[in-house]
C-alpha cells in the first residue's frame, strides 16, 4: 500500500518474505537531494538464549495494513517527515530473521529518530500482528504476553 | 454480522470465524461479547480473561461501542506485534 500525501511518501507493507533494509532505505531515498535525515529501524527475532526455534506471527489482514497507515499519519501529523517505510512480516521467522522495518526520512535528524520510535511504540499496541513461540525442544511456547512497558511506552507520547 | 477471532481467541473458541445474528437488544460490544459467552463453554473460556479487544469493520473499539452497522467484528487478544 503505498500513498503520498502532501510531501511525504508513505508506504506500507505486510508480508511473509524476508525483507532487506538497506534495499527499503534506498528506495526511499533514491532521487532525493533534499533529504537531511534517515533513520531505519529493524526488529530482529531473538533466540531468548537458544530456546527459541521461531516465532509464527498472526495477522489480521487488511486491518493491520490499515493501522499501520493510520499510525503513519499521525506521525506526520506530528513531524515534518518527507518519508515512510513501513514493513512487517507475517508466519514463521526463524532466530536472526527480521520482523518488522520502519524507515523514516526527514530534513533534521530529531524528527527522524523520535517518528521511528513512536511508530515503533504505537505498532506495538496497536497493528494486529499476534506472535507464538515454538521451542527449540519442539514444545509449544504459547503466544506471547503483551508487555506493560509496550503500553507505558506508547502511553507517553499523548499529551 | 461475520464474527472473526484471532490467536489464542481463535484457539479457545474453536473457528477461525463465523456468522452471528445477535438478537435486536444487543446493542453494544460488551452485550455481545455477554450473548457470545453463553453460546457455550468455549466462548465463556475466551471472554471470561476479560483481556479480548475487539474491532469493528477493521478499527478499534471500545467494549461500549455500538454494533448496530458492523458488518465484521473482530475479537483478539492484546496485540504482540512489533
Amino acid at each position: 500500500m503505498t500513498l503520498a500525501s502532501g510531501r511525504c511518501h508513505v508506504s506500507v507493507r505486510v508480508q511473509a518474505e524476508p525483507f532487506e533494509a538497506s534495499t527499503e532505505a534506498r528506495n526511499l531515498t533514491q532521487g532525493r537531494t533534499d533529504l537531511g535525515a534517515i533513520v531505519t529501524f529493524t526488529g530482529l527475532c531473538r533466540d531468548e538464549g537458544g530456546t527459541l526455534e521461531a516465532l509464527e506471527i498472526e495477522h489480521y489482514p487488511g486491518m493491520a495494513e490499515a493501522e499501520i497507515l493510520s499510525v503513519a499519519e499521525e506521525a506526520q501529523v506530528r513531524w515534518p517527515l518527507e518519508g515512510i517505510t513501513i514493513v512487517h512480516r507475517f508466519g514463521r521467522i526463524l532466530p536472526g530473521e527480521p520482523i518488522v522495518l520502519v524507515v523514516t526520512a526527514s530534513a533534521h535528524r530529531t524528527e527522524a529518530f523520535e517518528a521511528a520510535s513512536f511508530l515503533m511504540d504505537y505498532l506495538k499496541t496497536r497493528a494486529p500482528f499476534w506472535k507464538r513461540q515454538h521451542l527449540a525442544d519442539h514444545s509449544d511456547g504459547g503466544w506471547v504476553a503483551a508487555k506493560h512497558q509496550d503500553d507505558a511506552a506508547a502511553e507517553k507520547w499523548k499529551g | 454480522m461475520k464474527a472473526l477471532y484471532f490467536a489464542w481467541v481463535r484457539e479457545k473458541i474453536g473457528k477461525a470465524e463465523e456468522e452471528i445474528s445477535p438478537p435486536g437488544d444487543v446493542m453494544t460490544v460488551a452485550e455481545l461479547i455477554a450473548w457470545l459467552s453463553h453460546r457455550g463453554d468455549e466462548y465463556q473460556d475466551a471472554f471470561a480473561t476479560g483481556m479480548v479487544r475487539v474491532a469493528i469493520d477493521r478499527a478499534h473499539v471500545k467494549h461500549d461501542a455500538m454494533i448496530a452497522r458492523a458488518a465484521e467484528i473482530a475479537f483478539f487478544p492484546p496485540m504482540t506485534g512489533g
